[in-house]
Formats: C-alpha cells, sequence, structure tokens
C-alpha cells in the first residue's frame, strides 16, 4: 500500500493575546491512518484541532488537506469533528437532531433521513427516535454524537476523547466502528489522555506539551526511541549460572530481568541458558508504555499545568 | 444554503413552542383587557368623595355639580365642629368660605385628610370661578342668555398638513403612534432577549462547537437572527389577521365598550356618542378601514413603516443581542450587567417617544428619530403626524448604516466569544476582538 498524506500540517502557529497556544507545530497524517493528538490538559490540543476544523483561523503557518491549502468553507464537509465538551439542542428529538446536524454538513433531507435510519439501526438506537435530547443518558447522547459526526462521511475524522462516558459494551461497538471507517480510507485524528486506548487504536502519535511538539512517529518507534534495553528470561529448570557481562535487575530462581548494553548482549544471555541445557519458556523485551514514555517527557519539560496519570 | 438549514430551525424550533402560540393568541386579549382594564379602574374605582361646603357667604348654595366621584353637602354649622367630624372621617374635605367681596381676589381655605388629587381639586376651582364670574356678570348687568352665546367656543381645528389636502386628527395620529411605538419597545425587548437567550443557551451547552464546524459562526448567527424575525413577523401577521376579521365579522355587532385597535378606540374617545349614532360612527370606521384610511392617516403605509422599522430596529438589536450572549458564560450576573448597556437605549427610545408624542416637530424628537439606536421607536411614533421626507429617508439610511454596522461588530464579537469558556470576559477583551483580522 502506498502512503498518501492525506492531512499536512506545517509550522502552525496561533496565539491569545500573549499566549502561545500552538506553537510552531509541524506533522503529516496518512490517508486511513488512526493518528492519535496527545498531551496534557492545556497543551494546544484542542486550538489546534480547532483550526484543522476552520474554527480557528492560524496565525501562521499552512494546513493542506489533501493536498490543497484548507478552507474552512470549502472543507467543512470533509470533516466530521466531535469535540470534548459535546452539546446538542435539549428540546430537539433523537432524531430530529441528527437529521439537522447532517445537513449542516451539506446532505440533503433525504439522503440525510436514510443515513440517519441506517446508523440508528446500526448502533441499536431505533426507540429513541422520538426520543428529546434531554431524556438521553450521558452514554446514550455520546452515541447520538458519534452518529452525527460520522454521517455524512467524512474523509477526516476528528474525535477529541470519544469513549468517556461510554461503558465497556458501548465503547467496544464505537471502536470497532473507528477501526472499520479507518479500513475504508478515513483519515481519524484521535485525541485522548489515555494511553492504553492509544496503544490498542492509533498508528501514529504526536505528542504536544506548551504548544510545541515534543515528539511523533509510530507507536512502534517511539517506543523502540525510549526503550531502555531491558529483558526478561523465564526458563523451565532452576538457573544455576547468572550472566554476569548485563546488569541484572531481577534474579529470580527460575527468571532474570537484565538491561543490555548493545544489540547482541541478550543473544548471549539466551546462548548461555542454552548452554547449559535449561528450556526456555519465555523471552521478551521489557518495551516503556507509552503512559511511561509521556510522564518522563512532559515532567522533563517545564510545564505550568502537571500531565494528568491515568 | 446551510444558513436557511439554520434558520429553519430556529424558526420551527420556536414557532412550534406552545408558549408561542399561548402569547400569540394571549396577548391581543392582555392589551386589551389592560386598555379597558384601566381606562375602567381610572372611572370607577376611584372611592367617591364626599365635600362638605361651608360657605358663610351664601353664593354658592347648591350651585356646585356632582360628579360620579364628588359629592357635596353644604352645612351651616360651626367650623370647629366641622373640622372635628373631617377628622373622624365622615367626610373627605371641608371646603370653608368666608363672607367675601367678589371683587377681590380671594384665597379660599380647603381641609382634608388625605391629599385631594389635581382632578377633584382643578375641578372644584373652575366651578368657583365660574360661579363668581356668573354674579359678577349679573352684577354688571349683562344678561346670563346672552354672555353664553358671547362667550362660547366657536374655534376648533382641523389639520391640513403638507401640500396634500388631507385633513388628520391628532388625537388618532397620537394614538397610532403610541400603539406602533409601544408594540416595537416589546417586540425589540422580547424578540432580542430571545435572541440573547438561543446564544448563551448554544454555548453554555457546548452545542456551538459543532455547529461552527460546520458553518461559519456569522452564518450560525444570522440564520439565528432571521428566523427569530420571521417569528416576529409571522405573530404581527397573525394579529394583523385577527384584527380584521374582528374587524369584520364582529364590529358591527359591538355597540359598546369593547375597542380593538385605534380605530375603535376613537369611537370612545368621542363623548356623548350613544345608540343609533355609534353605530353609524362604527360602520363610517370600517368603510375607512376597508378603504385603508382612518381620517387621514393611511393604515397600509402605517403598516408598511411599522414592519420596516421592525426589522430594520430588530435587526439592530438583535446582533447586539447576539454579541451580549456570546460573551456570558454560566454567570447569570454577568448576562445581566452585559444586557442593561444594550437595554438602555431602547428604554431611553421609549422615553424620547413619550416626549415626541407630545410635540412630534422637537429636537430631541427629531433626532431621536434619525439617531439609528433610537429610531425605530421613536420614527415609528412619529410617522402618524406625517414627517417630513428628508427626516425620513435619513432616518431610513441611518438606519440601514446602523445595523449593517452593529451586525459587523456583533459578528466579530460572536464568533470569538462563542468559544470562550471559563474565565470572565473584560471589556478590554472585547474591544481587542472588534480589531481582530479575520
Amino acid at each position: 500500500m502506498v502512503k498518501e498524506i492525506f492531512l499536512s500540517i506545517k509550522d502552525l502557529k496561533k496565539s491569545f493575546g500573549s499566549h502561545k497556544a500552538v506553537d510552531g507545530i509541524s506533522f503529516d497524517i496518512y490517508k486511513g491512518n488512526i493518528f492519535g493528538l496527545l498531551g496534557p490538559n492545556g497543551a494546544g490540543k484542542s486550538t489546534l484541532l480547532r483550526m484543522i476544523t476552520g474554527i480557528f483561523h492560524q496565525d501562521s503557518g499552512e494546513i493542506l488537506l489533501d493536498g490543497q491549502p484548507f478552507d474552512g468553507l470549502k472543507h467543512s464537509d470533509l470533516i466530521g469533528y466531535m469535540p470534548e465538551e459535546r452539546g446538542l439542542y435539549k428540546k430537539m428529538k433523537v432524531g430530529e437532531h441528527i437529521l439537522y446536524l447532517a445537513r449542516l454538513k451539506g446532505l440533503n433531507s433525504e439522503e440525510a433521513t436514510k443515513r440517519a435510519k441506517f446508523w440508528i439501526e446500526k448502533l441499536q438506537m431505533s426507540s429513541w427516535w422520538n426520543k428529546k435530547v434531554e431524556d438521553l443518558s450521558k452514554g446514550m447522547s455520546q452515541k447520538l454524537q458519534f452518529v452525527a459526526t460520522v454521517i455524512h462521511e467524512p474523509k477526516l475524522l476528528i474525535l477529541d476523547e470519544p469513549f468517556s462516558g461510554l461503558d465497556p459494551v458501548n465503547a467496544n461497538v464505537i471502536k470497532d466502528e473507528i477501526f472499520r471507517l479507518a479500513k475504508e480510507g478515513t483519515t481519524i485524528i484521535f485525541s485522548t489522555h489515555r494511553m492504553e486506548q492509544v496503544e490498542e487504536i492509533c498508528d501514529n502519535i504526536i505528542l504536544v506539551n506548551l504548544g510545541k511538539k515534543l515528539l511523533d512517529g509510530s507507536v512502534y518507534d517511539v517506543k523502540q526511541q525510549f526503550k531502555e534495553h531491558v529483558f526478561s528470561v523465564n526458563t523451565q529448570n532452576k538457573i544455576e549460572n547468572y550472566p554476569d557481562f548485563v546488569s541484572i535487575l531481577e534474579k529470580g530462581t527460575h527468571n532474570i530481568t537484565f538491561q543490555t548494553k548493545d544489540d547482541l548482549e541478550p543473544n548471549m544471555v539466551l546462548s548461555q541458558l542454552i548452554a547449559q541445557q535449561n528450556p526456555i519458556l519465555r523471552f521478551q523485551e521489557h518495551l516503556p508504555s507509552l503512559n511511561e514514555i509521556f510522564i518522563k517527557l512532559v515532567n522533563t519539560t517545564p510545564t505550568a499545568r502537571p500531565f494528568q496519570t491515568v | 444554503m446551510k444558513t436557511s438549514v439554520i434558520l429553519k430551525r430556529e424558526y420551527l424550533s420556536r414557532v412550534k413552542k406552545r408558549s408561542f402560540i399561548l402569547t400569540t393568541l394571549l396577548l391581543p386579549i392582555l392589551f386589551i383587557v389592560f386598555i379597558f382594564g384601566t381606562s375602567y379602574l381610572a372611572t370607577k374605582s376611584t372611592r367617591e368623595k364626599t365635600v362638605v361646603v361651608m360657605d358663610e357667604s351664601g353664593l354658592f348654595n347648591q350651585k356646585l355639580t356632582p360628579t360620579s366621584s364628588i359629592k357635596y353637602e353644604y352645612r351651616q354649622e360651626p367650623i370647629g365642629q366641622l373640622k372635628e367630624k373631617l377628622y373622624n372621617d365622615s367626610f373627605t374635605a371641608l371646603l370653608y368660605i368666608p363672607k367675601f367681596d367678589i371683587n377681590q381676589k380671594q384665597q379660599l381655605q380647603i381641609f382634608s385628610n388625605e391629599n385631594l388629587g389635581t382632578e377633584v381639586e382643578s375641578s372644584l376651582n373652575n366651578q368657583l370661578n365660574d360661579i363668581v364670574r356668573n354674579e359678577r356678570i349679573k352684577l354688571a348687568g349683562i344678561d346670563e342668555s346672552q354672555y353664553k352665546t358671547a362667550s362660547q367656543d366657536m374655534i376648533s381645528f382641523v389639520n391640513t398638513v403638507g401640500e396634500e389636502q388631507k385633513t388628520s386628527s391628532s388625537e388618532i395620529a397620537s394614538i397610532v403612534g403610541t400603539v406602533s411605538g409601544v408594540l416595537l419597545y416589546f417586540f425589540l425587548l422580547l424578540y432580542g432577549a430571545s435572541v440573547m437567550r438561543s446564544v448563551m443557551e448554544e454555548k453554555t451547552n457546548r452545542i456551538a462547537e459543532i455547529i461552527v464546524s460546520s458553518v461559519k459562526p456569522y452564518q450560525l448567527m444570522l440564520g439565528k437572527i432571521i428566523g427569530v424575525a420571521l417569528v416576529g413577523l409571522t405573530q404581527v401577521v397573525i394579529w394583523i389577521v385577527f384584527i380584521i376579521l374582528l374587524g369584520v365579522v364582529a364590529m358591527p355587532f359591538l355597540k359598546g365598550g369593547m375597542a380593538m385597535d385605534p380605530a375603535q378606540a376613537q369611537i370612545l374617545a368621542q363623548p356623548g356618542m350613544t345608540g343609533a349614532g355609534e353605530q353609524a360612527a362604527v360602520s363610517g370606521i370600517i368603510n375607512q378601514i376597508m378603504s385603508g384610511n382612518i381620517q387621514g392617516i393611511n393604515l397600509v403605509s402605517t403598516l408598511g413603516w411599522f414592519v420596516f422599522f421592525f426589522l430594520g430596529g430588530y435587526f439592530l438589536y438583535a446582533a447586539l443581542f447576539a454579541a451580549v450572549g456570546s460573551l456570558v458564560n454560566e454567570d447569570q450576573q454577568d448576562a445581566q450587567q452585559f444586557s442593561t448597556i444594550i437595554t438602555m437605549p431602547i428604554i431611553f427610545s421609549f422615553l424620547i417617544m413619550s416626549a415626541a408624542l407630545k410635540d412630534p416637530q422637537s429636537g430631541l424628537a427629531v433626532f431621536g428619530s434619525i439617531f439609528p439606536l433610537t429610531s425605530p421607536i421613536v420614527m415609528m411614533a412619529r410617522i402618524p403626524f406625517d414627517v417630513p421626507a428628508s427626516q425620513l429617508i435619513l432616518s431610513v439610511v441611518c438606519l440601514i448604516i446602523g445595523f449593517v454596522l452593529t451586525t459587523l461588530l456583533a459578528a466579530k464579537i460572536y464568533r470569538t466569544g462563542i468559544l470562550m469558556y471559563g474565565k470572565k470576559i473584560t471589556f478590554k477583551e472585547v474591544g481587542k476582538w472588534l480589531f481582530q483580522k479575520n
């Protein structure tokens, strides 16, 4: 598959008064990719997303959508945006509300009705059609939001904390839809604090703090970049001779955890154990979790607001 | 295109509301009840007052004409005793008239427990003076009936304004002016506040961010403002239809009392009209309405101007109200504080309007009817009095420039304000937004 850049952000800047909310951020997102936008509260994520959705206009820098300079009026129908702070008209009925938001995305009323019915059925919300929005639970209105965000089949889907307020069953329903949409070619920006979701869902990530990019890359690359060369081995028999050329972090009777200095050392540890006729049950490299990486990174940069651990 | 989707929602969501249907039906009824209630109360509820006259001069005995609210009793008792009775509340006031020379100026004493009110005092004053005058005439040897013929009022006015030889009655003009001015005042406040509340709801509700990711903020603002304007027009149209129906169907059957519109109010204002005469007048008025003209006031053009000044004034203020709504966070007190700034000129307009009704050509009236913040209400009140075309054109131009300007400024505040959460917004910041590009 040829990787095709769908969204390209180039040295984007936006200030509010003297406060630099976004301070020269650049990155690319490939078509059909699920892209994680991560950062502590107040890092500039929302401002960044608002520029990509055309709500704010950047002070300087460039946003290219499918190779063209981004134009809020022209491109807004290509984007589906579900902000973190979600609101709906409380007095409207569910069906009416979906239709309204769909029509604002440029669908005609016939098409909007057809698709609304399709999605409502798909997410098992059929009985809600005539319910008032104010009568929905938080999880229910979340699903309604999701439908309203994807109903016009956006090319770029921006989801800010899409799972907050959802129970695990409904979270999985939405997650499956996200994977399916990505497979069908929708580019997805996924903004969150929740690192375990990022590891599970995202292909690529970017971490921002204080309006600046701290790092970006694929989840694999980022983990490789921050790995500390820690491995562990489990064996069937008791370990008699512990290797002395690596620093051993944990000495068990049937396992060792050790840190290496070069790439071949793990092989040497294994060779030694194999030479001792000790069957190896498990060998694993300990990669840092994204959570650990981010806490480390954010804490080493001077930050106004501490990163929220989850 | 998207603006029209917004407009449609804003319109339908309001028109379908039960409160819209209720106010549309109830407001005219309330209006009628209010007008008649107050005039009824003013005449009927006033307590009957008894004025005891202690007349030592003998000039006034049994000569004062009682009215529905004032009765006169003539007693010859020592003044001290009467005063005591007065203080015991057995009557309202005590008029003491000593013997006096009718050719001299005389001050009379009136005692009462409460303020009598200017109406009672002036009526009493006039009557006493008339009696004294008649007495003097008699003394001078002039026959009373001769004097009456001689002193009868012979002059009354028929106004001819401008070159057109149409006669207009300033009484009718002032009723039409007042009603249109008051209606506009209510509309501006009512619908302006409706726009503000709806903007606040969208902001605190956080739906605003979703909407402005699909449309530009100015589209949302315009859709809302125009939608609400159409709601107002719908209401006006319903009322006009209501009045016409009432006029055509019900008026011939109404013999007394009920006045639905200025035309009918005029009937009430004409004293001494009873029975057949009144009915004749009613059918006369109906004919006038049908021809679109009441005593020189062109109803159709007045209505046209009403719609223009309603829309112009509404657009001007609605934009400002929208901007204010976008500045408010959850704090209701902020809403109060900000919206006062906008309701102030509306209230001023109302005050200027009252002055303009008294003197439609005064400097204040002319200024008020041209300055766009006050012109919708003030000019509307002046229009029945025939405003010079030059002033009318100037007023229209100023109002159009005014609402275009306020809409542009408001849009700038609105698009930033609607996404500002959390902190309180200061006027200084708002000032900055006005000069922001894009």
